[in-house]
């Protein structure tokens, strides 16, 4: 930091003022956390941590409320559409990376980043008028027929399947997801360094080899952390889930059934909570939510940073 | 087949998925955006943008109050979100250059760029629209600036990182202070990185739902007072689809279309402003 | 004292050798040199001459790379390995590389030697614990490493990293090894361990090394080519480069007037 021999009175408010406006970071997380909870104490006096969490009760008309139904709706959906969105991200990484000749590199690395600009409400409508006819028509009732009757895993495709469910929710997710991982695996691959990758020709090595047996290996910390970070960002999304997952407060096995996370619930119920239990138990779910990606953001990072440092030697 | 053919076999596999993966990818973008373009193109009419909405059944409804309510919200948004996250940023890159406390805020600004916009939502409920007792146009405006602000931080930050120490040299050696050196040599050298952290910070919340969605709410009427509800073309979108009538879904893929458009061109604008500086 | 050449076989012959880098840059001029079986041939000139260049012809390295072009041809053992029929993948595994800084895969010692034998097929626990054995005793690097061959390779230091990789080249057997400055980033002592390593393996293996270490060459090479500006200037015998050169400008760089 640079010192100048006499303090200078601009240069002291001047730094004053912006060491406010970045400390704004800091203050609005915590008093983020400090609302949540506040607004919800009423619900966490009323049931506690572990009931509520562990509770599958979402009765306004009884005042009971659980987060159950809705923690596993939101990790469900999320951890089904990561599952979908890694492959393909990892391809398309490995694609702009090593396949694709120079002159196409920018332009599918644009043309990804594009899909990333396309907001979640624009993901909701095309998911809910043009996705969901195209599962329940054809997508699911396929899959009802291929893997309905098999043991163990038929549980997964039961029901009538009407497009409004955990699966076409989760195909949205995981097409969301994809540019993210795609572009941070992406990163991750460039920082191998060529001499290494030389090293792996030179041995005689395909180039499936070398990206196989060098490049991923040499970036799994960064491709972990990109991972991590999408589960946390899909852990977050509420509008194009919100169109095509249903409003159904239930813990069910079957992909072709309707559920409820809990950004869906927050985004269908919030206005209309009539009474303040209601409400403050949706502030619980808020909290609860916070808490689950914050962590989630904060080891992706962990595991990003770790990468950046392990490669600047 | 020899050893070698199959480690070829195996390499030319996995390439050939791989490049299927991408063009998966091609083909969900190139999907949704016709479809966007395609629905939408053929709802778009004058009404739409002189008219405010009507009763369903009515003919000439529009959604001008919508546009114009998103456009009030957003350049309030960014009028009050902007100029943080560049203080911010500067802070971060200048005076705690090298510091702890510089490199915790970054992290935790990192981390907020990702949080659950729907919990800003209700973050501002409760302190924007409960006490006021009704929805209100601010609250949505503040809303989004919470999202920008860690996102133009961080581009700022990243911005002014960039620009070379012996340029600050040379302007301490003519005797500047510190905060002369940072606005009128700094920032000009780093002015089109932080443009386009504008740009695209604006692209991030244009298309922002859930963080409105119980803040400013909505309005049915055309309305330019923020302290009570205001349209949004985002939540119109999310009403209008959900509903059950054929000339509110036109309405709404129309909506998709003139924000997808907006966004898109932000978004590109944005890029090639980077890449022309940069080359 | 000049052990007569008719003695000696010929690996690699280059003939009317032309390379250009990237389309338009002329980087290698009708290069015309024979390097010999199993004998040390060093590649020396100033910075920018193209004897990095020269050296990446000889297993192709520069195919990974668009727009760059051979002219000429480079018999391996009677064929040209510069034709587009010639199987890269199998070229490689003869003719080996090693770098100028050491790059260890991510993975452990044992794995890191044992992993260009896994390539040809080599799966048998024992036959990869003999080879690696081996090719570890060759480097001069087993006694350093035999209790800790799970440990990961980034744990050794940069002279004992650059013998590793040298192991994990010869583990293949290959017939020709190449060096591409492979001392310039290591102290004095492990410069000295792979000098020597060179010289002990030279029955084995064909040797060609680039460096810009005109005493190495003199130290450890059989024969010389000097580079200039993309040129073959002159080519022989390394005591008669060093002692009695027939050019001028190989005069003026191995007396040290210029580069």
């Amino acid at each position: 930091m640079a010192r100048t021999a006499k303090k200078n009175p601009v240069d002291a408010v001047f730094s004053v003022v912006t060491a406010a406006a970045s400390f704004t970071v800091v203050i609005l997380i915590v008093a983020i956390l400090y609302e949540l909870l506040r607004e919800s104490s009423p619900a966490i006096a009323r049931f506690g941590v572990w009931k509520f969490l562990c509770s599958t009760d979402w009765d306004p008309v009884k005042e009971s409320f659980g987060a159950l139904t809705n923690i596993y709706g939101t990790i469900l959906t999320t951890v089904l559409s990561l599952m979908i969105a890694m492959p393909v991200a990892i391809g398309i990484a490995i694609f702009v990376t090593e396949i694709a000749p120079n002159f196409l590199k920018g332009p599918i690395g644009a043309a990804i980043e594009l899909l990333a600009a396309i907001p979640s409400i624009i993901y909701g409508m095309w998911g809910l008028f043009t996705l969901s006819p195209i599962m329940s028509r054809f997508i699911e009732p396929t899959l009802k027929t291929m893997f309905g009757a098999v043991p163990v895993v038929g549980i997964l495709f039961q029901g009538t399947p009407l497009g409004i469910d955990i699966l076409t929710a989760s195909v949205i997710l995981s097409i969301m997801i994809i540019p993210f991982t795609a572009s941070i695996s992406r990163d991750a691959f460039n920082l191998t360094p060529s001499v290494v990758k030389e090293s792996a020709y030179a041995i005689g090595a395909t180039q499936w080899e070398v990206v196989k047996n060098v490049v991923i290996p040499y970036s799994k910390l960064g491709v972990f952390g990109g991972m991590v970070l999408s589960l946390g960002r899909a852990l977050g999304e509420t509008m194009a889930v919100a169109f095509v997952l249903g409003n159904n407060h239930r813990i069910t096995t079957s992909l072709f059934d309707a559920a409820a996370t809990i950004t869906v619930t927050l985004a269908n119920e919030f206005a209309e909570a009539d009474k303040d239990i209601y409400l403050s138990s949706l502030f619980y779910l808020a909290l609860v939510l916070f808490v689950l990606s914050f962590i989630t953001l904060a080891v992706a990072k962990f595991f990003l940073l770790k990468a950046e440092r392990k490669y600047s030697r | 087949m020899t050893a070698e053919q199959k480690r070829k076999v195996e390499g030319a596999v996995a390439l050939a998925l791989s490049t299927a993966a991408a063009f998966l990818g091609l083909f969900w973008l190139v999907f949704i955006l016709g479809d966007v373009l395609f629905h939408g193109i053929r709802a778009l009419t004058p009404d739409l943008f002189l008219n405010d909405p009507v009763p369903p059944g009515v003919e000439g409804g529009g959604l001008r109050n919508a546009f114009v309510g998103q456009l009030m919200i957003t350049v309030c948004a960014t009028l009050i979100g902007v100029p943080v996250g560049i203080l911010g940023g500067t802070f971060l890159a200048e005076y705690a250059r090298g510091w702890k406390i510089a490199r915790f805020i970054s992290i935790l600004a990192d981390i907020m760029v990702s949080v659950p916009s729907i919990v800003i939502g209700t973050f501002i409920y409760a302190i924007l629209v409960k006490p006021v007792g009704h929805f209100n146009g601010w609250a949505g405006a503040i809303a989004l600036s919470i999202i920008m602000i860690p996102v133009v931080l961080r581009t700022t930050e990243d911005m002014l990182s960039l620009v070379p120490w012996t340029l600050r040299e040379a302007a301490f050696a003519l005797g500047a202070p510190y905060y002369k050196v940072i606005t009128q040599v700094v920032y000009r050298g780093a002015a089109t990185g932080i443009l386009t952290g504008i740009l695209l910070s604006i692209a991030r919340v244009a298309g922002e739902t859930a963080p409105l969605l119980f803040t400013s709410f909505n309005n049915s009427f055309f309305s330019l007072n923020m302290h009570q509800p205001v349209a949004s073309l985002t939540v119109t979108i999310f009403q209008y689809a959900m509903g059950p009538y054929e000339s509110w879904h036109e309405q709404a893929w129309a909506a998709s279309f003139v924000i997808t458009v907006f966004i898109l061109l932000l978004t590109m604008a944005g890029r090639l402003l980077i890449k022309w500086r940069y080359k | 004292m000049e052990v007569q050449i008719v003695a000696d076989t010929v690996e690699l012959e280059v003939r009317d050798l032309d390379f250009h880098y990237s389309g338009d840059i002329h980087a290698l001029k009708k290069i015309n040199l024979s390097v010999h079986r199993n004998k040390v041939t060093a590649l020396i000139g100033p910075s920018g001459c193209g004897k990095t260049t020269l050296l990446r012809c000889f297993n192709r390295m520069h195919d990974l790379y668009p727009k760059n072009r051979y002219e000429g041809e480079i018999r391996f053992q009677g064929k040209n390995i510069l034709s587009n029929s010639t199987d890269l993948i199998n070229l490689r595994s003869r003719i080996g590389m090693v770098f100028q800084k050491p790059t260890p895969f991510p993975m452990t010692i044992f794995d890191n030697i044992a992993y260009g034998l896994k390539l040809k097929g080599i799966t048998q626990r024992s036959e990869l614990s003999e080879r690696v054995e081996k090719a570890l005793v060759h480097s001069v690097l087993w006694d350093e490493v035999k209790d800790k061959l799970n440990a990961s390779a980034y744990e050794l230091s940069g002279g004992q990293q650059q013998r590793l990789v040298i192991a994990r080249a010869l583990a293949v057997e290959p017939e020709i090894l190449l060096f591409d400055e492979p001392t310039s980033a290591l102290d004095p002592i492990s410069t000295a361990k792979i000098e020597e390593l060179v010289v002990a393996i030279k029955r084995e293996v064909t040797i060609v090394i680039v460096t810009h270490n005109m005493q190495q060459a003199a130290r450890i090479s059989d024969w010389t080519g000097f580079l200039m500006l993309g040129e073959l200037i002159e080519f022989g015998g390394t005591e008669k480069i060093f002692t009695a050169p027939s050019e001028k400008l190989t005069e003026d760089y191995v007396t040290g007037r210029f580069g």
